[in-house]
């Protein structure tokens, strides 16, 4: 069983390029599961056709220690598995304590039992590693790839670099490797270009350059992926190329984190400074 | 009347618990963590966590407990405290020099989300650690479960930082005891002896906790599972776990992971759970039972019929942790007594089931709550009364409030001694908890006897 946590400043398309993705894998007959790791827990909407209400952390906290696998468990887009971490409303209590709680509870009821035949674990956490809670997906034992989207914005790759950092320290004990980056385009300037050579610099690889097209957000505020709500159209196939990208992946590292100055002149060499 | 306020009328609570039946998940870490020989259990945590659980280990136990702590500071909860626990780890085995530390969390590095393997291995790349010297460690918060569940994490933590996968057989069986006395840890190795069983009882806090007097400070004390030993754990034929709640992780990970056959045991405490340890023992060795156990259980079936009028239809009110509740409740229907409120801090669904298995043939309803506390267990006794109390120290004030005879089982035992010396489990330990129940029993029928009745021979 492959796990892969998914990283990335808030709001560059995390959970969207993960749901496609998964898409893309289910379709090629993969048994997938989706953990959704942010306490919005919009992580699986497009796999389930809306909003999955029941979170982990929800059922939990009604139903107290008697909680089955049953009840945090849905199935989604082609047979994948979907569930939500859930967590506190914004400005109260502890969101990384939730996310601990919540892998926990998973693995206590043995949601990664072999006998599932689950070939594919995909963590989507929340923005940056901002607590020791969002870094649990790096623990020993539960995610062993990292891909982290980012976009040829400044804030999204000093947000990628940070996750490095993040990931660096696991890795040096545990055997937590980057996969790659997945450039989820935002149309900046020499974009490709900038992600690859950034890319490069961390020691690892832009493993697909995912294209901007409005037909994402058609699919989604129809609630589906693109591969679901338009299987023929161009994006449906990125995102399968992603998908057979990431199944063929063979390229893990350690990274290794610029500094700011670094980074800084990247942009100046590749980005719109230029 | 410092219960006054305790009313009758019981209402549902959702959010409150008052009196709680339980502690803090770390005291049982650092307790499990003393049964290693030469190991100084370590909380990662505030100063004043580690304070406590010491106290209260110290409190019961009568002896010094060592610890140590990675005394967080408003820093260390901010930015994590990988560093506080590095430093820590290369002060005590160059200060203190054990062959162990059991690291154990507490609310706050685990609510902070530092993740104690990954530092426990970046100590041992860097070299803190010693060659042939190991870190250990267990997930403690409190906020979830209870003592009960630290103790069973740190047993775990034992199985998963020391057992080694050689796929060897040494013949051994392992027991693991679960939360008891270093008393019954002692009758459970003389039992297995007598039998003739060669086993790794882990932990083992016999001599740790209850160790004699010599005029010379041991930090560590010549007693508790040699490393080595559990190092072996993974090569027994097969492993005995004393207790759902403390023992059974443990076990059923030495099953999945070394595959070493697991069977889970009540307690052995009263006479049939007694009867069916001593039968797992006597099977695996594959010996008929020694003629000095028989004799052991004559006397205890010989004491419990000769009293039988004293033991019959008493009614009884217990709180404690589960795994002593089960057998406390077996044992006392067993010789006609009415368990009839039953309550323990630990959750765990299985719990109030057990129970009312066990006690179905009373004919009469019982009381059980797990988690409950204890002033929910008063009110059921305001509501009806019972002739006793078995629990722990913080029943007396239900005790003196009701005028009810308690007996001191379980933990803390804050107020007498005597706990850490003399068992009771196995035959023995039943003579004992027997007769400390009836001379409760009788000591309030002499007190209450007009002087018309008042006997000389009882």
């Amino acid at each position: 069983m492959r796990k892969i946590a998914i990283y990335g400043k808030g709001g560059i398309g995390k959970s969207t390029t993960t749901q496609n993705t998964v898409a893309g894998l289910a379709e090629m007959g993969r048994k997938v599961m989706v953990v959704g790791c942010d306490p919005k827990a919009d992580s699986t909407r497009l796999l389930l056709g809306g909003l999955n209400q029941r979170t982990v952390l929800d059922t939990l906290r009604e139903e107290g220690e008697d909680v089955e696998l049953a009840d945090v468990l849905k199935a989604g887009f082609k047979g994948t598995v979907c569930t939500e971490s859930g967590g506190p409303e914004p400005g109260v209590g502890c969101a990384g304590r939730g996310i601990i709680t919540s892998i926990n509870l998973l693995e206590q009821l043995g949601a990664y039992k072999e006998d599932l035949g689950l070939e594919y674990v995909f963590y989507d956490v929340l923005g940056d590693v901002v607590c020791g809670g969002f870094a649990m997906p790096m623990r020993e034992g539960k995610a062993q790839e990292i891909y982290i989207v980012v976009s040829g914005e400044m804030m999204a790759m000093y947000a990628a670099n940070n996750i490095c950092k993040g990931i660096l320290k696991f890795a040096e004990a545990g055997g937590i490797r980057l996969g790659g980056l997945i450039c989820n385009s935002r149309q900046v300037d020499n974009e490709r270009e900038m992600i690859e050579e950034l890319a490069k610099s961390l020691g690892t690889q832009m493993i697909h350059f995912v294209p901007r097209d409005n037909m994402v957000q058609r699919a989604e505020i129809n609630r589906k992926t693109v591969i679901e709500y338009d299987p023929e159209h161009g994006q449906a196939e990125e995102y399968r190329t992603l998908a057979k990208k990431i199944e063929n992946n063979t390229m893990f590292v350690i990274p290794k984190p610029l500094e700011i100055e670094e980074l800084e002149k990247l942009l100046i060499d590749f980005g719109i400074a230029n | 009347m410092l219960l006054r306020h305790t009313p009758t009328e019981i209402t549902e609570r959702s959010a409150l618990v008052i009196n709680p039946a339980k502690t803090c998940q770390p005291v049982g870490a650092m307790y499990a963590a003393l049964g290693i020989e030469g190991c100084l259990p370590h909380s990662h945590g505030s100063q004043g966590c580690c304070s406590y659980h010491r106290s209260a280990l110290t409190r019961h136990y009568k002896e010094p407990v060592m610890a140590a702590t990675s005394s967080f500071t408003e820093g260390s909860s901010v930015f994590g405290g990988q560093a506080n626990l590095l430093q820590a780890i290369n002060n005590i085995f160059t200060v203190y020099n054990p062959d162990v530390i059991a690291v154990h969390t507490t609310c706050l590095s685990e609510t902070i989300g530092d993740d104690v393997p990954q530092i426990a291995e970046k100590a041992r790349q860097e070299g803190k650690v010693p060659a042939g010297k190991y870190v250990i460690n267990a997930s403690t918060p409190s906020y979830v479960g209870s003592h009960v569940t630290g103790f069973s994490n740190m047993c775990l933590g034992m199985v998963k930082g020391l057992a080694v996968k050689t796929g060897k057989k040494n013949g051994k069986v392992n027991i693991i005891p679960g939360f008891v006395e270093p008393s019954d840890m002692e009758e459970i190795k003389r039992l297995a002896a007598e039998i003739g069983v060669p086993i790794t009882l882990f932990p083992d806090t016999s001599g740790v906790l209850n160790g004699p007097l010599t005029g010379k400070f041991r930090m560590f004390p010549k007693a508790g599972t040699p490393v080595e030993a559990l190092k072996g754990v993974g090569e027994a034929i097969g492993t005995l776990a004393m207790g759902e709640w403390a023992s059974a992780d443990a076990a059923r990970y030495l099953d999945s992971e070394f595959k070493v056959p697991c069977r889970v045991l009540d307690l052995p405490i009263g006479l049939a759970a007694t009867d069916r340890f001593i039968d797992a023992l006597r099977k695996i060795a594959g010996v008929a039972v020694p003629e000095k156990i028989e004799f052991e259980r004559g006397q205890l079936v010989d004491m419990i019929s000769d009293q039988h009028q004293y033991f019959y239809g008493k009614k009884v009110a217990l709180a404690g942790d589960p795994d002593q509740l089960i057998a406390l409740t077996e044992f006392l229907v067993s010789m006609d007594m009415l368990p009839i409120h039953i309550v323990t801090g630990t959750p765990g669904k299985k719990f109030e089931g057990r129970i009312r298995e066990l006690t179905k043939d009373m004919g009469r309803p019982v009381n059980v709550r797990g988690p409950g506390d204890m002033f929910l267990l008063h009110q059921w006794i305001k509501n009806e009364p019972v002739d006793l109390l078995i629990g722990n120290t913080y029943m007396k004030y239900i005790a003196r409030d009701e005028d009810i005879p308690l007996v001191r089982h379980g933990f803390p035992i804050l107020d007498r001694v005597g706990h850490s010396y003399f068992p009771t489990v196995g035959y023995k330990g039943g003579l004992r908890l027997a007769e400390k129940i009836l001379s409760a029993l009788l000591d309030r029928k002499d007190r209450d006897s007009p002087e018309s009745s008042f006997e000389l021979t009882l």
